[in-house]
């Protein structure tokens, strides 16, 4: 092809015109299975890069190579939803400078789309793409390799990155279309052996539960959602990635049958689950920014009624067109609630960053009813405790907590209270589910917090919500 | 898991390494729980090696007490 734009790595970085102090950029739809972050930082590396600020969409325990990229001073600088394994561990410790920018899905988008978040380099890879940077997370070929499905939290970087690189696994023939990243958008196509793992995308947060005591809770939130006053035609939901949360679905699903109510979307990261109900005829339309599995990432590829979405029609705040306004109901994990329903989804509670926001602080905000469902205790880590170690997502946002104990309704709720209390569901005072976890296990010894700010948490609309102190040991 | 040794006074030994958020945050109490099981079993002379997991207070005291049991060969549900 005449304007072919495939070049190699390397090409694609110095066409970029990429400098040192540079923010570069990357999406995790491969989750664990992700091979281009360590890539293309080992490149910039070896080319003599310095001072680059990486603005993830989020990392996982796969990037740990990054902690040794921190130590040369190739990357002095870290935006993402969320942190785990080593690395984050490392920066816990306070292995960075800067403290680490965590943005939620919705606030990261907002933050591209206006200009706060200023990216100059994006690598985003595709499971196909043409010589032209028509790109996708499906598989377009005989030759595919990997599939991620859904790409909506690169389409913002698409669209805003002063510079954008596609990294392909499979290079097809002019026109890759129906297209997610648009050849428009795109300056450069590498082609490489492998972006991504596709069998770690559901490995993770994620996880099937067998557990009894999260088919317990899995059953009390879908009796939540049923007396709500929500659950009646139309309505619309999003399940987290806890296994609680996923095991509720099943739950719903057999109320759905028997009681003939049909739900006109399912929102958010999509799983196998959402994608059974949308088959069988019990859900409209899928709106999925990031496919959480194989079955959603290959619905997605043929299904016209799974539609992909980008972070910012997603979960902006700061768009009113965005789908979590439109949302009835989402059910929520937590590491810790508090006692005036904020919830903690970032930092354990030994001070050490183990998680992400993802779409947390957005749903909890604009859906009609949020549901919070934890465990009390996880082994001897209480989950209902005084007060969060880190603040994500405000208790206002918060309506009702699930517990194995039994459930809190947020006192600015009271007709949710009522309904739940007259579905004869155990309703209790939020502070009573605090002091039962104390007694279990004692009142646990202050974290020994040092004075360096390690990260800085957004909320959705830009501002700072609390910040993280790194934890001496 | 709890081990029992010969020693002199009270010794616990508290290795939290596999989740170092237990001993630092329950390091104190899981200490003070063991100390209080072996007290209450009359053994003031013992060098405890004690792995942590995260157990509760009443699962740390039935291993306690297991491994007195077994050390002395003194069968307190027994006796």
């Amino acid at each position: 092809m005449r304007n072919s734009k495939v070049v190699t790595l390397e090409e694609a970085i110095r066409r970029s015109g990429l400098k040192d102090g540079m923010t570069i950029s990357f999406h995790h739809h491969f989750r664990g299975g992700d091979k281009v972050v360590n890539m293309v930082v080992d490149k910039l590396a070896q080319m003599g890069f310095k001072d680059l600020k990486l603005a993830a969409s989020s990392l996982s325990d796969v990037h740990k190579p990054l902690i040794e990229h921190i130590k040369n001073g190739v990357i002095t600088g870290i935006s993402t939803s969320g942190l785990r394994g080593e690395l984050a561990d490392a920066i816990s410790h306070g292995l960075l400078k800067e403290p680490v920018v965590f943005r939620s899905h919705g606030g990261r988008g907002s933050a591209i789309a206006n200009g706060e978040l200023k990216i100059d380099v994006a690598f985003l890879g595709a499971s196909a793409c043409d010589e032209l940077g028509n790109a996708c997370g499906v598989p377009r070929s005989e030759n595919a390799k990997s599939i991620c499905g859904s790409l909506g939290y690169a389409l913002p970087d698409a669209r805003y990155a002063a510079h954008v690189v596609v990294i392909t696994d499979d290079l097809v023939a002019y026109p890759n279309m129906p297209q997610s990243i648009s050849a428009a958008d795109v300056e450069s196509v590498v082609v490489v052996d492998s972006v991504g793992d596709s069998s770690k995308i559901a490995a993770g947060a994620i996880r099937d539960s067998k557990n009894p005591r999260d088919i317990l809770l899995a059953k009390q939130a879908a009796k939540v959602i049923i007396n709500s006053g929500y659950f009646k035609e139309g309505f619309s939901i999003q399940t987290g990635t806890g296994g609680a949360s996923l095991a509720a679905v099943k739950y719903i699903r057999e109320e759905m049958i028997s009681r003939g109510i049909k739900a006109s979307f399912a929102l958010g990261g999509i799983t196998a689950h959402m994608v059974k109900l949308h088959e069988e005829g019990l859900i409209g339309k899928l709106i999925d920014v990031q496919s959480f599995d194989k079955v959603a990432a290959e619905s997605i590829a043929k299904d016209p009624l799974h539609q992909e979405v980008s972070a910012v029609e997603y979960a902006s705040g700061q768009h009113l067109g965005s789908a979590t306004h439109a949302l009835d109901m989402v059910i929520l994990s937590a590491l810790e609630v508090d006692t005036d329903f904020n919830v903690n989804v970032l930092v354990g509670s030994d001070g050490i960053i183990r998680g992400a926001i993802g779409g947390h602080q957005d749903t909890a905000a604009d859906s009609a009813l949020s549901i919070i469902v934890c465990p009390l205790l996880r082994g001897r880590i209480p989950c209902v405790v005084p007060k969060v170690t880190t603040l994500i997502t405000p208790g206002k946002s918060v309506d009702v907590v699930v517990t194995e104990y039994g459930i809190a309704v947020n006192p600015a709720r009271p007709e949710i209270k009522e309904k739940l209390q007259a579905a004869g569901l155990n309703i209790v005072d939020i502070k009573s589910l605090a002091e039962k976890a104390s007694s279990i296990i004692g009142t646990p010894d202050a974290l020994p917090f040092g004075d360096k700010v390690v990260g800085i948490v957004m909320n959705r609309d830009g501002s700072v919500l609390d910040r993280i102190y790194n934890i001496c040991d | 898991m709890v081990t029992i040794g010969p020693g002199e006074g009270l010794q616990v030994d508290l290795q939290s390494s596999v989740a170092a958020q237990f001993g630092r945050q329950f390091g104190r109490q899981i200490k003070a729980v063991i100390t209080e099981t072996l007290e209450g079993l009359g053994i003031h002379d013992a060098h405890v090696e004690a792995v942590d997991k995260g157990a509760l207070d009443c699962t740390i005291r039935a291993r306690v007490t297991a491994a007195a049991v077994r050390a002395t060969g003194k069968d307190v549900w027994k006796d």
